[in-house]
């Protein structure tokens, strides 16, 4: 057991890790846990079983049938929910932190006793296609999925994580089994608690609860690299609407390459700092952000947004910008080009980044006002490094220098390793 | 089982002991309650003027004057305020609803004072430089474009025009394109000037700064803003129940899924209607995986990834309704399964049992939801809003578990007629 940072971490004997952070700011405690599985484990002819799994792990046990879950956690006044990305599959609860051995019980209990009945797959698997029929309404989703689908000719990023339609129509009940219990077991599994509890009582119930439960296997999941892309690609989406939408994707490097932070400090002045909290905290407009200035204030696009992605393998650096009705995709990708080269050429000036670090530091203390929030970084900083990523975060960003941001601009943001997608409205609407 | 809250978390519920409400000579109303668990701070709060004073030819002046007051001031143009605000981190933001313009903000503690510095400078000398107002007009016009081709958002624009005929309440706070071509920069600027004033203004600040600090540093910037003569109070006019069932459909050619909003009115936030009306809501479309309906529609049908229902509580009136995505091919039995458990819902009272669950959630919901600053200062502003005085949240799990089953059955009755019901739905074209 070591304990670095007030973190306390822990291995039990069927090789399930555990983090644990003590938080007494409230009477709550956040309980997650998370899977090492995604959508980055699917094959071909298979995607979107990671998600539609983690649909199943609502649907009961023969100890918890699924109505009744909802039930006690609702009742407590908890929130409970669950996540599936690239990387990982997540699962937490949030209770008043009397009442927190009802999530132990219940993630123990699904992590293997998940029915999986036939009937109630079916019923999802229209429940799924419908979550995805909601998101196709939306251009950006459909941009963003052909982007991402360019962006890769091998590697599963490819795909979205909700899967091709196709897949899952055609799904089955056994496919979905056979994937829960090859990732569903301790040997592939974190805990992560923050809240008002003490350290040894909650290891004492963690190992009473899922001590027990046989290892299994940790799956190997090495997938070989793909090479960056050698020339840029580029794709038109048809599509209803009179507004022209436009989704520039860059490879970047993975979260645990040490790029990763001058690229975060790269993309805060680029396109405005991103707030890493999934819980709460809210954000920092981007209206002095080099973008901004050159695409707004200019009046060639309307927005302009971006981000990095914390992933195993290098995934994308996105840019997505509203075109203004009276602009172009070529005028705006003309003056994006202007400001990437002025990032190549020219030091970015130290004050820079200390207003980086600034903004950095004040979009943390908003993210620790919630205990959900400090639960989330635990786990999720283990899925692609170690939470030492997460706690030396801000010093790691004090860290980076002019010569290193430049370094990244002219190694990343070049012309023929992007993806530049257009979203092309078919409406007859003129524009405003 | 009873609905209890441990002594820990009732302790920790904001009450007349540490919440401070002052109101400054010149009608600003201040509450504030410290939180030194992190080093943030939160603000929001609203002045009393909204889209209640559009003229009809130029729906949207107050969403567009509000959008526009950050835009270039006495002391800060639009690059300037948006450097002040950034380079520290910190967030404000204005918009409009019917009877009030709202804002909100946050920053790190040490930088309120930066933070209420630009709420005065905003809310007290906008300039409107012309440039930025068409610079921000475009970004509205291609706003509404998109909001034309959102179903959900046309589906609840359909709404709300059906539900308040000739009513402020049934009229788009953002206007329509026509509307909001039609506003000069001189409407901006005699909107502020007749209807912004200190009068009714009221500020909240929730975190790690010390109550008489805050009111020593509100009255620095605003108080010297002097009280100026009011208008009238703008009368709302009164609203009827719809006298049949209204359908109507939103053809959005090329759109995959359907939006469905279903609903009537609804009681206003202070009536002695609303506490029943919100756990009979709770029961109906919300508790758990969202309530008898979600039950039908989602879990046993499978026909809709969301179907739930919601109050919407306002100062004159407000509206009670059903919303769902669902699949063109599945709209028509959609409909009816959602009637069906409204004529349920007012037909027999609810269960023992759910009213117990329900009551339990919405007590044992405090902790959670009062967690982060934002919370405290949403609950705050309600508190000062709606008039519920500052012992609200305490009184609150008695009021709860004084509501009957009877009760509900008897707001329901009242408000809920199933053969009486907006039925609006937006996508893909109607067949046949």
């Amino acid at each position: 057991m070591t304990n670095e940072a007030s973190v306390t971490r822990a291995q039990l004997s069927n090789r399930l890790m555990v983090l644990l952070k003590e938080v007494h700011t409230a009477p709550l405690i956040s309980f997650w846990v998370w899977y090492r599985v995604g959508s980055r484990d699917e094959l071909p002819g298979k995607t979107g079983i990671s998600h539609w799994v983690e649909h199943m792990q609502f649907k009961g046990t023969p100890r918890f049938p699924s109505g009744l879950l909802d039930r006690w956690i609702s009742r407590e006044g908890g929130m409970w929910n669950a996540f599936t990305y690239l990387d990982w599959t997540t699962y937490f609860e949030t209770l008043p932190a009397d009442k927190i051995d009802l999530a132990l019980d219940l993630e123990a209990d699904r992590m293997v006793n998940s029915r999986f009945d036939p009937e109630e797959v079916e019923a999802e698997r229209t429940v799924i296609l419908s979550e995805r029929e909601g998101s196709e309404n939306e251009p950006l989703f459909l941009l963003g999925e052909a982007v991402q689908m360019a962006a890769f000719d091998r590697h599963p990023y490819r795909y979205e994580v909700i899967g091709l339609k196709e897949d899952l129509r055609r799904l089955t009940r056994d496919d979905l089994y056979q994937h829960y219990r090859r990732y569903y077991t301790p040997a592939n599994a974190l805990i992560a608690v923050a809240g008002d509890f003490e350290t040894t009582l909650m290891l004492e119930k963690i190992e009473k609860a899922f001590g027990g439960l046989p290892a299994g296997e940790a799956v190997k999941r090495e997938i070989p690299p793909e090479p960056p892309l050698e020339q840029e690609r580029r794709i038109t989406v048809k599509g209803p609407g009179s507004t022209v939408f436009m989704h520039l994707a860059y490879r970047a490097p993975a979260a645990s390459d040490p790029d990763f932070f001058a690229f975060t400090v790269l993309d805060s002045l680029l396109s405005g700092p991103s707030s890493l909290n999934m819980f709460g905290g809210g954000g920092v407009s981007n209206k002095t952000s080099r973008l901004y200035r050159a695409l707004v204030e200019r009046e060639l696009a309307v927005s302009v947004g971006g981000g990095l992605h914390a992933t195993i393998d290098p995934y994308l650096y996105d840019l997505v910008i509203t075109i203004h009705p009276e602009s172009s995709p070529e005028a705006v990708l003309k003056a994006i080009d202007a400001e990437i080269q002025r990032l190549q050429e020219e030091r970015v000036r130290e004050e820079e980044i200390q207003r980086a670090l600034k903004q950095a530091r004040a979009l943390f203390a908003y993210g620790s006002e919630n205990i959900t929030n400090q639960g989330f970084w635990l786990g999720f900083s283990e899925m692609f490094a170690t939470y030492d990523w997460f706690a030396h975060y801000v010093e790691n960003l004090s860290a980076v220098q002019a010569e290193d941001v430049q370094r990244i601009a002219q190694t990343y943001l070049q012309p023929q390793r992007r993806v530049v997608g257009i979203y092309q409205p078919t409406g007859e609407e003129t524009p405003a | 089982m009873m609905a209890t809250l441990s002594p820990a978390t009732w302790r920790s519920l904001p009450g007349p002991e540490d919440i401070t409400r002052v109101e400054l000579p010149n009608g600003i109303v201040v509450l504030t309650r410290s939180n030194f668990n992190s080093s943030s701070v939160v603000i929001n709060g609203y002045l009393p003027c909204g889209s209640l004073y559009d003229p009809p030819d130029k729906l949207g002046l107050a969403g567009f004057t509000a959008r526009a007051l950050m835009r270039g001031t006495a002391r800060y143009d639009f690059q300037a305020l948006h450097e002040a605000l950034e380079s520290v981190g910190a967030s404000l933001g204005f918009s409009a609803n019917v009877h009030t313009i709202t804002f909100g903000g946050r920053a790190l503690a040490e930088d309120l004072p930066l933070l209420l510095n630009l709420l005065s400078t905003c809310v007290r000398e906008p300039t409107f430089p012309h440039d930025q107002v068409e610079r921000l007009r475009a970004q509205l016009l291609t706003s509404l474009a998109i909001r034309a081709q959102d179903p959900a958002e046309m589906a609840e624009l359909t709404f709300d025009a059906l539900l308040f005929p000739d009513h402020p309440y049934g009229r788009s706070e953002d206007g329509y394109p026509e509307t909001v071509k039609s506003i000069r920069r001189e409407d901006l600027e005699a909107f502020h000037r007749a209807y912004f004033r200190p009068q009714g203004m009221v500020l909240v600040v929730v975190g790690a700064v010390a109550a008489e600090e805050v009111i020593a540093q509100v009255n620095a910037v605003l108080g010297n803003w002097l009280a100026t003569p009011a208008d009238e109070n703008r009368i709302v006019p009164p609203v009827a129940p719809p006298r049949q069932t209204v359908r109507q459909h939103v053809p959005l050619p090329d759109k995959v899924q359907t939006e469905l909003v279903i609903g009537t009115l609804g009681p206003k936030r202070n009536h002695p209607d609303y506490l029943p009306a919100s756990l009979g809501n709770n029961i109906l479309g919300q508790f758990g995986m969202m309530g008898r309906i979600g039950e039908v529609v989602r879990e046993k049908a499978g026909l809709a990834y969301y179907a739930m229902s919601s109050l919407n509580a306002w100062m004159v009136a407000g509206s009670w309704e059903v919303n769902a995505g669902v699949n063109p091919a599945n709209l028509d039995r959609a409909i009816e399964l959602i009637r069906e458990e409204i004529r349920r819902f007012v037909s027999e009272p609810v269960t023992e049992e759910e009213l117990s669950d329900t009551q339990a959630h919405f007590i044992g919901r405090l902790p959670l939801s009062l967690e982060s600053n934002a919370g405290v200062a949403g609950a705050l502003l309600n508190m000062e809003r709606f008039q519920l005085g500052l012992d609200y949240l305490q009184r609150y799990p008695q009021q709860v578990l004084a509501v009957t089953r009877e009760q509900i059955l008897e707001v329901a009755r009242r408000y809920l007629d199933p053969e009486r019901l907006i039925i609006v739905s937006a996508g893909p074209p109607a067949e046949g």
